[in-house]
């Protein structure tokens, strides 16, 4: 079957000029490989100057709101890691954390424990992989090189825990579903005891470099009044003048009892996005260090428990499921019919590494979700370009997009 | 006869419900509960209608009047230190009661709360954009008029955002199926082939689990894999699938655990 060539007729041709003011209109993506994704950016330029900036979005929509109104919820599980597929274990956190709050379940000190370590790693994960990235576009590739090398490592570390490398669906909703493998804690410390040697590298390559400065300092300034008007979260609000982390202000899992600093700064350009996301690294290892010890604690005190003990919601642990009838009778009406929370709502906020992720179910005591809304932090990083890239020159705009730190799964969801 | 299914709504329902089954309650809290909560409360009903108040998993949910909203969200913002809009969007009601459910999540860094401002509006009603006070709003009414149709008055943009500028339907409403309807099952082959080749190229297949055992085209057949263009009739054998190492293979060594050294350090 031949195509019509005319029924292709573009929306938009690459570049027009529009009549009067000599006003060039560009078309920036959504196959740019500094767009991290697929986003279109339609620039309006006087000369090599944004005038007005309209980003269009939407090219990875798959609707998973609507998909999880037709799936049980732990069905829904494995589709949360296709939103931030930098750092998927995070979003599987914070929808099993919803729906927890809404049963109303108390999940076991060594599972809480074992999440928090794969919360921290993804984040690791996530800030490695957002500076390889944003160096690589400002043209420094050997940086881009050394974050992904670190990275790998983290990968290995997790497929080892969940055979998984991008999308881990390693949380379950009332726990996790496996203890940490035997050498976890060995490689996870081996990695951490370099890691700062290897963020002192970084910024060595970086922190001075006059192309880096030139790029980052005094661009993309995020006002604070800005930055709350667009929903600003994580580190780009922390940038802005924020010392605001959920982990600290609301604390979820075990983080009220782990020591760690909330970086941030006044400038609120790029460059201090890139040391709140480098300070961040040295948090996130801080945690990690602590997290180890609380780990070898439950260990000490024989806290094996992974999954919380809820009948009506939860399976139980596989020997009962295979020894016990009733046990058994309950994981195939789990499994097959799916559980059903009580009839209710619940907003539940965690800090993602791009910002704050939110879940909001709303529960009519079905066994699939009545409405499920995804609060992903991208999508108003997204918008913000709206109002931030206007007075800024072509080549700010890939920093700026770099440093804004968006993933498209999240932004379209 | 056919099994009656409701059109008002075409989500996936449970297929096993008991009769006697009644769903428990997430518990409600009364707002007096929390000295916060009940000042900000106080605060605002005094100045607007407060239908329905209650604290539900520590977040304080407020019941307003629809033409109320932009006038709250601004005495909470300049007032009540809400600064932030973290979230709105709609639940579809339409076949309960033809009616929108409109929340607004908004948070209090200062105060540490979170607050749920809701409203109902009428199927066909249109809400007052925040857009002024928070920009934020932009783009998540934006969203919500893609999803469920529902317009916002005073938009400077009120265009569709994630599904393209000429969709038709609005994928949330309940009303909508999973897979799309008839006009997204066309909607390509509409738009770059034309209407008269539809019969040529059949509908877009959204259903990514579907398998045609008839199909020697796309490679849907697993199991039964026949070569291209083969006339199927349905009494295939399965495909062979042996393993390639059963035998030893030509050229490669078998992997030996005990002479080998295996490198288990990955950071070597």
């Amino acid at each position: 079957m031949a195509q019509i060539k005319n029924r292709l007729t573009p929306f938009f041709e690459n570049i027009t000029f529009d009549r009067d003011d000599n006003e060039l209109v560009l078309n920036f993506g959504p196959q740019h490989p500094s767009a991290h994704g697929q986003l279109r950016l339609m620039l309006h330029l006087q000369q090599e100057q944004i005038v007005k900036a309209h980003p269009d979005v939407g090219y990875l929509h798959r609707g998973m709101e609507k998909m999880a109104e037709n799936m049980i919820y732990n069905e829904f599980m494995p589709t949360t890691d296709r939103m931030d597929y930098i750092a998927s274990s995070s979003n599987n956190y914070g929808f099993a954390l919803a729906v927890e709050k809404l049963i109303g379940l108390e999940v076991p000190r060594r599972a809480k424990v074992i999440r928090m370590m794969l919360l921290e790693i993804n984040r690791l994960m996530s800030h490695l992989f957002w500076l390889a990235t944003t160096a690589l576009d400002i043209g420094a590739m050997t940086v881009f090189l050394f974050a992904f090398r670190e990275r790998e490592y983290l990968m290995d570390i997790i497929e080892g825990y969940c055979g998984a490398r991008l999308t881990h669906a390693a949380i379950r909703i009332g726990g996790v579903p496996l203890d940490i493998q035997d050498d976890f804690l060995h490689q996870l410390r081996t990695f951490l005891n370099k890691l700062p040697d290897n963020i002192k590298d970084y910024e060595d390559l970086l922190d001075s470099n006059r192309i880096w400065l030139m790029r980052m300092e005094e661009v993309g300034t995020i006002s604070k009044e800005m930055a709350l008007s667009w929903g600003c979260t994580g580190p780009m609000l922390r940038a802005s003048g924020f010392q605001w982390d959920i982990r600290k202000e609301e604390p979820y899992e075990l983080y009220d009892e782990v020591e760690f600093n909330v970086p941030y700064s006044d400038k609120g350009d790029n460059y201090a996005r890139y040391r709140v996301y480098m300070q961040e690294m040295r948090e996130t290892a801080k945690i990690l260090y602590q997290t180890i010890a609380m780990y070898e604690a439950c260990v000490k005190n024989d806290q094996t428990e992974l999954m919380a003990h809820a009948p009506k919601y939860i399976s139980a642990p596989k020997l009962d499921i295979m020894t016990q009838n009733y046990s058994l009778m309950q994981h195939f009406v789990l499994v097959t019919q799916g559980m059903r929370p009580p009839v209710g709502e619940v907003y539940v906020a965690t800090e993602s590494p791009k910002g704050e992720l939110g879940f909001f179910i709303n529960s009519q005591g079905g066994p699939y979700p009545y409405r499920l809304k995804l609060r992903a932090p991208s999508f108003w990083h997204t918008g913000i370009l709206t109002d931030l890239l206007p007075g800024h020159y072509i080549p700010d705009v890939v920093s700026i997009i770099g440093t804004t730190n968006i993933v498209f799964g999240e932004v379209d969801r | 006869m056919r099994a009656y299914t409701p059109k008002d709504d075409v989500q996936a329902k449970a297929y096993y419900t008991d009769r006697f089954y009644v769903a428990p309650q997430v518990p409600k809290q009364d707002v007096s509960t929390d000295p916060v909560f009940a000042a900000d409360l106080e605060a605002i009903s005094a100045k607007f209608e407060v239908k329905e108040s209650f604290i539900q998993v520590e977040n304080m949910v407020i019941y307003i009047n629809a033409k109320d909203i932009y006038a709250v969200l601004e005495f909470m913002r300049d007032s009540l230190e809400y600064t932030q809009l973290t979230e709105m969007s709609a639940i579809d009601w339409l076949a309960k009661d033809d009616t929108f459910e409109i929340f607004y999540q908004m948070l209090s860094m200062n105060k540490r709360k979170r607050t749920r401002i809701k409203f109902f509006i009428k199927n066909g009603d249109a809400v007052d954009s925040v857009e002024k006070l928070f920009r934020c709003a932009d783009w998540s009414e934006r969203e919500m008029f893609d999803m469920f149709g529902i317009e916002a008055n005073n938009h400077p943009f009120m265009k569709r955002i994630l599904m393209p500028y000429d969709w038709q339907g609005n994928p949330l409403l309940k009303t909508y199926p999973l897979e799309g309807d008839e006009f997204a099952a066309w909607y390509e082959i509409d738009k770059i082939y034309g209407k008269e080749a539809r019969e040529a190229i059949g509908p877009e297949i959204r259903d990514t689990a579907r398998v045609d055992r008839y199909d020697s085209e796309r490679f849907a057949r697993l199991g039964y894999e026949q070569p291209k263009g083969t006339k199927i009739t349905g009494n295939e054998e399965p495909t062979v699938q042996s393993y390639q190492e059963e035998g030893g293979v030509f050229m490669v060594t078998k992997f030996d655990k005990d002479t080998s050294k295996i490198i288990d350090d990955p950071q070597r």
